[in-house]
This record gives structure tokens, C-alpha cells and sequence, in this order.
């Protein structure tokens, strides 16, 4: 029978709580750049312009089609050979997880915005609204509400996609957590406190969806 | 006819592919005039009224609404600028058979939304002018509410409200009423009606028979794309000339009875 014994793990809560706010830090950057991402790509992709929506829908296939452990080894790897740059870990994990979660958002945006009724666009056509002006006002706030819980849940998943980064030690809380398993040959401890911080983190952000879906449904 | 002319169609064409859905349409509306177009689903008469405000895009002809003026046999509709459409589609209200109003504001928000985003109004302005529409059409103590809340033809009301708020020239109904419970059909009729009292030049497309004899001062029938009669009601709803009319009249009635 193994005999735990977590207590030895309090002289590495240093180490542990940076993890911490390494990954809640890192995600939250992920989850700005990647909103802004799929907001303009989402936005694009609903233009009448053939081009650009070609272009876009081509970045989403790849970035939705591919893994995303693969993007961020891809991103570390070989994208500074190609550009002939160096990307430090934290560039390259950023640039991936960004366009990893840009090509999502941006489908829940354009999924947003052609849910709402070709009435609504027709009516503020007809009161002399310019598409911008259609777009902005009328649509985009419809939208933004019913986009509003799959958002949430995507930005948590990103969350949980941050733990990818420790393949390019980028020290995040899995990252630590190898560490001190190295350091005390106690993985068993250390993997069950780093499962237990993540749930802690996301078990608040899951509820906050959930009440967000009722609302939408009553709504 | 010694009254100027609003709204003027010539040759107009409109297909959509290889359907098409208005042959040549011509048309001349006085200022102040009612005109009712009727007849049989799939006539065109909605496609002709999307026309007139560009929210179809016509292939051929040429339309002209107060001083503004297309000619589709020089342009190509994609050629026109997206501001020169919305500057155009401004000075014509379109009401919608299902109302289309803006859910998330409320009714006085949908009536000001025009005057302050397009025209630019300051919210004050605004906020006073829906006001004394929305007591116009019977709503004024509905103002804070939002659409959900409504019964079809208050909404319908406050889709009439909204689109005069931008002082259009024209006012165009496109099935105002097919949407509604017959017991609401009333009220938004009077309030059509309260409009053609004022001398608003409208066109109306309808099923309501009755109603267009009452209030419209010209009746067009139309079907397959082409205007088949037009004239006073009393010509051509009491005493139809062409066989097409009459059987659309005979099977209207036999409903209606």
C-alpha cells in the first residue's frame, strides 16, 4: 500500500504557485490575442469578399485539423528555420496557442453572427443603415450574447491546452510539477496537487458557463 | 393628374437566376397616393416592392423615388456604393410581414435607432420624435418594453413607428398583416389608414381585399411578373376586365365568404 504523504510537497510551494501564475497569466494572454484573432477572422470570413474568406477558411481547416502539441513543436522548431528567427518558448507557445484558439473563437463568432435573422440585416437596410453600421448595431450585440457561452467554454479549454507548454519548458504548472517529481521521485503526490489546481481553477470558470448558457435559454 | 409624381418605374426586370420574377414593370405613383398590390403568391409583388428600396437588386429599368434616381440599364447593382444604397433605402420606410424588430433594445430604442445612428440626431431629438410616434400608433406607455413583450400587432405598430421615424417619402407594407391574429389585423390597418389620411404616399402589398378597396386610391393586380390591370378600386376589384383578376377576385371572395 502506497503511503502518501503530501506534506513534503510545502517546501515547493514557491515553485508551485509560479506554475500557477504562469499558466492563469499565460492563458489569459492566449485568450486576448487569440479573442482579437477570431474576432477580425470570424468578421472576415462573413465578408462577401471570396479571397479573403478563402484564405481564412484555409487557416481554420489547418489550425482545427492539426493537434495543437504538434502546432507548438511546429512553432518551436521549425518556423524559426523557415523565417530564418529565433523564437524564444514563450513566442512560439503564445503564437500557437493564439492561432490555435483564433481559429475556434472565430468559428463560434461567424457561427454567431449567421445565426441571427436575414430579417434583421433587411430591416436595418431599410431604415438606411450602411452593412457597418448593420453589423455593428444590430447584429454584433445579438450575436456577442449567444456566442457568450461557447466562448467561455473555449477559453477553458485553452486553459487546459496551456499544459502542452512544458514540452518547451515554458515553466507553467505542469512544467513545475515535473520538477519536483524529478527533485523527489514523489510523481504521485506532486501530478495529484497539479490535477487538483486545475480543477480548482476551472471548476468556478465551468459554473460561470453553465450560468451563462440558463440565461441565454431564458433569455 | 396634376399631383407630382413620387415614385416612378420603367422597364423594371428582376431575376433570380435563371427564374425570373419581374418581366417589365412600369409604374407611376403621385405624391400622397395609396396604392394596393395584389394578387397570387409568387407574382412578384413583394420582389417588386423589395426593388423599390433596393433590398433586391433590380437587373433592368429604372426607378426613381422623390429626387433619387437608378438607372439599371447603365449600372450594374454591385457597382453601387454601399452608402449610396443606404442614403436611398433612407428616404422609403419599409414595414416587414414579420415586424423584424430589434430585439435587444427597446421598443423607443428600435424608433430612435435610425434618427441617431444613421441621420445622426442628438438622442434628445430623438428620443422626443419616437415619443410622440409611438403615441401616434397607440404605444407611447409601451416605450420602456422590449419587442418579446408585445402582442404581433403592437409590434407591427411600433415596425410602423420605426420606420417613419425617418420621414420617409414613401411607405412601403409588405404583408403587414399576414402575420397577425385575425383580431390584431384592426389595429394595424387603422393606423395604415390614419397614415393615408395624412396624405402619405404608400404602397401596400396585401391580401386584405376590403381594406385596399377602402383605402387605396389605385389597385394594381399582378401576376407572373407583370402588371395584368391597374386602376381605381372600384375598376379593378368591383369590375375586373381581365379573366386572371377575376378568378384571383372569385377565389379571395370565396375565402373571405
Amino acid at each position: 500500500m502506497y503511503s502518501w504523504d503530501f506534506g513534503m510537497l510545502w517546501q515547493y510551494r514557491g515553485i508551485i504557485v509560479s506554475g500557477v501564475i504562469t499558466t492563469v497569466l499565460f492563458t489569459a494572454v492566449v485568450v486576448i490575442t487569440g479573442l482579437l484573432v477570431g474576432v477580425l477572422v470570424g468578421l472576415g470570413r462573413v465578408s462577401s469578399n471570396r479571397t479573403l474568406c478563402g484564405v481564412l477558411r484555409g487557416y481554420v481547416e489547418v489550425f482545427r485539423c492539426t493537434p495543437v502539441l504538434v502546432q507548438l513543436i511546429w512553432f518551436y522548431y521549425a518556423l524559426p528555420v523557415l523565417l530564418g528567427i529565433e523564437l524564444s518558448p514563450w513566442m512560439a507557445a503564445a503564437l500557437a496557442l493564439t492561432l490555435y484558439g483564433g481559429a475556434f473563437y472565430s468559428e463560434i463568432v461567424r457561427g454567431g453572427i449567421v445565426s441571427i435573422d436575414a430579417g434583421q440585416t433587411e430591416a436595418g437596410q431599410a431604415i438606411g443603415m450602411t452593412r457597418w453600421q448593420v453589423m455593428r448595431r444590430l447584429i454584433l450585440p445579438q450575436a456577442f450574447r449567444r456566442m457568450t457561452p461557447p466562448l467561455v467554454s473555449q477559453s477553458i479549454m485553452q486553459l487546459k491546452n496551456t499544459s502542452l507548454l512544458s514540452v518547451l519548458a515554458v515553466p507553467d504548472l505542469v512544467y513545475q510539477g515535473q520538477l519536483i517529481a524529478h527533485d523527489t521521485y514523489r510523481p504521485l503526490e506532486i501530478y495529484t496537487l497539479v490535477a487538483v489546481l486545475y480543477f480548482i481553477i476551472l471548476f468556478p470558470a465551468t459554473v460561470v458557463a453553465k450560468r451563462l448558457e440558463l440565461h441565454q435559454i431564458k433569455a | 393628374m396634376s399631383k407630382p409624381i413620387m415614385i416612378s418605374v420603367r422597364g423594371l426586370k428582376k431575376s433570380f437566376g435563371d427564374q425570373t420574377v419581374l418581366r417589365d414593370i412600369n409604374l407611376e405613383i403621385a405624391k400622397g397616393e395609396v396604392v394596393a398590390l395584389i394578387g397570387p403568391s409568387g407574382s412578384g409583388k413583394s420582389t417588386l416592392l423589395r426593388c423599390l428600396n433596393l433590398l433586391a437588386a433590380p437587373n433592368h429599368g429604372v426607378i426613381k423615388i422623390g429626387g433619387e434616381c437608378f438607372d439599371f440599364d447603365q449600372t450594374v447593382p454591385e457597382k453601387l456604393s454601399d452608402r449610396t444604397m443606404a442614403r436611398f433605402r433612407a428616404q422609403t420606410g419599409m414595414v416587414f410581414q414579420h415586424f423584424n424588430l430589434f430585439p435587444h433594445m427597446t421598443v423607443v430604442q428600435n424608433v430612435m435607432e435610425g434618427p441617431v445612428t444613421v441621420l445622426r440626431r442628438p438622442k434628445a431629438h430623438a428620443h422626443a420624435q419616437a415619443m410622440k410616434l409611438l403615441a401616434q400608433v397607440g404605444l407611447a406607455e409601451k416605450a420602456e418594453m422590449y419587442p418579446e413583450k408585445l402582442s404581433g400587432g403592437q409590434k407591427q405598430r411600433v415596425a410602423i413607428a420605426r420606420a417613419l421615424a425617418m420621414d420617409p417619402e414613401v411607405m412601403l407594407f409588405d404583408e403587414a398583416t399576414s402575420a397577425l391574429d385575425p383580431e390584431l389585423v384592426g389595429e394595424v390597418l387603422n393606423v395604415i389608414k390614419q397614415l393615408a389620411e395624412r396624405g402619405m404616399t404608400m404602397i401596400l402589398v396585401t391580401h386584405e381585399i376590403a381594406f385596399a378597396r377602402e383605402v387605396a386610391d389605385k389597385v394594381i393586380f399582378m401576376r407572373d411578373g407583370v402588371v395584368v390591370e391597374a386602376g381605381p378600386p372600384a375598376q379593378v376589384i368591383d369590375a375586373p376586365t381581365q379573366a386572371a383578376t377575376q378568378a384571383f377576385l372569385a377565389r379571395v371572395h370565396k375565402i373571405a365568404a
